[in-house]
């Protein structure tokens, strides 16, 4: 073999030791932090585990209750859909609104910016604090707004009714940073396929229809999975606002992973629990995949 | 086009308000007195400012203890995902390897996983190393690649370096150490400080982890720190708006410092923060 070429494999070698050596905390810690907890908490879920008591094997016996005897999982089940569907809706429309106004080339476009962006680092502890005087029924903010423009007040998170929308409207609020992703992907809408639609004699609702609005379907659908993936997993302000009340109207799903597992020792129940969530989330997201081809519009570029 | 331009302003102008108003009512509120808070109809703004209630705040429960706990979390915590984020991106970006493309789409995969079904088993283990009430469950883990999504941050930066640099310095003889050291590192800086901010607005906020892990006051973090406010001063108003905006202000004052750098994050990836 000639020299260069012996060199070049030694290189490549030595490339490939690098490259496990610069990739193994990643390695490792999917293996430590995921596959393996991941396959411990399987096997938990097929076991009546209670913390101080040894684990006895029961099958499926966990996820038998969960489908048929457990009535704050049907519950649970609902009420974070209802959650999770809405703030991802009404989240995703507030933000496309703001950030269509702001593509407008508006002044002050940094102060907006800042403004809209500054809510969603509000730690979660602070904001579900603030959320719960806002909403307050007597001396809260909305309530005083809604007296002074002669509408009737609402009871708001102490109401099973309106729960789940004022946590809508409290996770609205946090807007801003898909409004900035959504304008960043309106920035990028190429100039000259709104001219193209101009000449051809097509007006500002054309233009929008059939030009914007495919252009960002990619950045909405990836904030769409994302938030969903996020929203179905929402638990601070139910536990800091609500205590998974009124009625157990909030008791989101890991809530009630929560309390099976850290408030009942029920460590087998809540490992079942938490696969009946993975498979849930794991088909919803095929589901959105799936239906994106007929939706999303992937341009020539990247 | 002008006036289309003047109604997006007024549009914005108010979703603005509305964006601002709930800081308003919190700093309104942390600084009146006790019976101000509940008078009725509600006052605007206090009769005069009440300062006083954010030195109570320190009074009442042990603020500066868990502020000080926070910041044992937070340092190591940053050190170990800059650290280790920039590592794998760099392998992921720029080494060949066998199985690399695999390895990093499993990773990345598991920004889908729900952190619920490891929760248990990674409680189990802690516990079993007597370790639970420490701040090790809340460190240890980010010394290992940072998490998915910075992972692929640094990717993405280290990708858009041009091939021919590295490429040079191996044939200059430079080891691939000296190479991550001395000529990637200091151009993907801008990467690092983004995955820094994430990563002190990610502990800054982190209520579940302490939650689950700690469950001592002398180790509380700011987050149950707060909680536990609230829980002893259920209608004090004032204070817990206070012990908020002690919260709050830093993340703010963070975020200015580092908001080029924010804006450029959340664009690029495309990602909430």
């Amino acid at each position: 073999m000639s020299k260069p070429a012996s060199r070049k494999i030694a290189l490549k070698k030595k490339e490939e030791i690098a490259g496990y050596l610069f990739a193994l905390p990643a390695i490792l810690g999917l293996l430590i932090w995921t596959i393996g907890p991941m396959v411990a908490s399987l096997g938990i879920s097929l076991t009546d585990w209670q913390i101080l008591s040894a684990a006895k094997w029961v099958g499926f016996d966990n996820y038998r209750t969960v489908f048929t005897e457990d009535l704050f999982f049907k519950k649970s089940l609902l009420v974070t859909f209802y959650f999770a569907i809405g703030s991802v809706v009404f989240t995703m429309l507030a933000s496309i609104v703001v950030a269509l106004f702001m593509n407008y080339g508006v002044r002050g476009q940094a102060a907006f910016r800042t403004i809209f962006y500054l809510p969603t680092i509000v730690p979660i502890v602070a904001s579900s604090m603030l959320w719960v005087w806002l909403f307050n029924p007597d001396f809260g903010l909305l309530n005083t707004v809604l007296k002074s423009v002669g509408l009737p007040t609402l009871m708001w998170i102490y109401d099973e009714a309106t729960v789940i929308p004022s946590l809508i409207l409290m996770s609205m609020w946090g807007c801003g940073s898909a409004a900035l992703i959504i304008l960043a992907g309106l920035q990028d809408v190429p100039k000259h396929l709104l001219e193209a639609v101009e000449i051809d004699g097509g007006n500002g609702w054309h233009k929008f229809r059939y030009v914007t609005i495919p252009m960002i379907t990619p950045v909405i659908f990836f904030n769409l999975v994302m938030g969903l993936i996020g929203s179905l997993q929402a638990f601070a302000q139910a536990y800091v606002m609500t205590g998974g009340g009124p009625n157990n109207g909030t008791l989101f799903y890991v809530y009630l992973i929560y309390r099976e597992a850290f408030q009942y020792n029920h460590f087998g129940y809540a490992s079942a629990l938490s696969w009946i969530l993975f498979a849930l989330i794991a088909l919803l997201t095929a589901g959105v995949f799936k239906s994106s081809k007929a939706w999303v519009h992937y341009g020539g570029g990247k | 086009m002008r006036i289309r331009k003047t109604a997006s302003f007024a549009v914005l102008l108010v979703c603005a308000a509305l964006a601002a108003v709930p800081f308003l009512w919190l700093i309104r509120s942390s600084l009146m007195r006790t019976d101000e808070l509940f008078i009725f109809p509600p006052r605007i703004w206090p009769e005069e400012l009440l300062w006083q209630n954010y030195a109570d705040v320190f009074d009442i429960i042990p603020f500066a203890r868990y502020l000080f706990n926070t910041l044992l979390i937070l340092i190591p915590v940053m050190i170990g995902v800059v650290l280790t984020s920039s590592m794998c991106g760099y392998a992921f970006a720029r080494l060949r390897f066998r199985f690399r493309n695999a390895w990093f789409a499993v990773i990345l995969s598991t920004m889908m996983l729900p952190s619920a079904v490891t929760l248990i088993p990674t409680f189990i283990m802690w516990s079993e190393l007597r370790a639970v009430n420490t701040f090790w469950p809340l460190i240890l883990p980010a010394w290992f690649g940072g998490g998915a999504f910075n992972i692929f941050l640094m990717r993405q930066f280290f990708m858009n370096i041009p091939r021919d640099l590295d490429e040079s310095a191996v044939i200059d003889g430079a080891s691939f150490l000296q190479i991550y050291i001395r000529i990637m590192l200091p151009l993907v800086k801008p990467a690092l400080t983004v995955v820094a901010f994430f990563t002190f607005m990610n502990v800054w906020n982190d209520f579940f982890g302490p939650l689950i892990f700690l469950n001592e006051d002398s180790k509380f973090t700011l987050a149950l720190g707060l909680l536990q406010l609230k829980g002893m001063y259920a209608t004090d108003w004032n204070l817990l708006m206070a012990g908020s905006a002690i919260m709050v202000l830093p993340a703010i004052a963070m975020f200015f410092i580092g908001q080029k750098y924010f804006i450029e994050g959340i664009s690029l990836t495309g990602i909430k923060g």
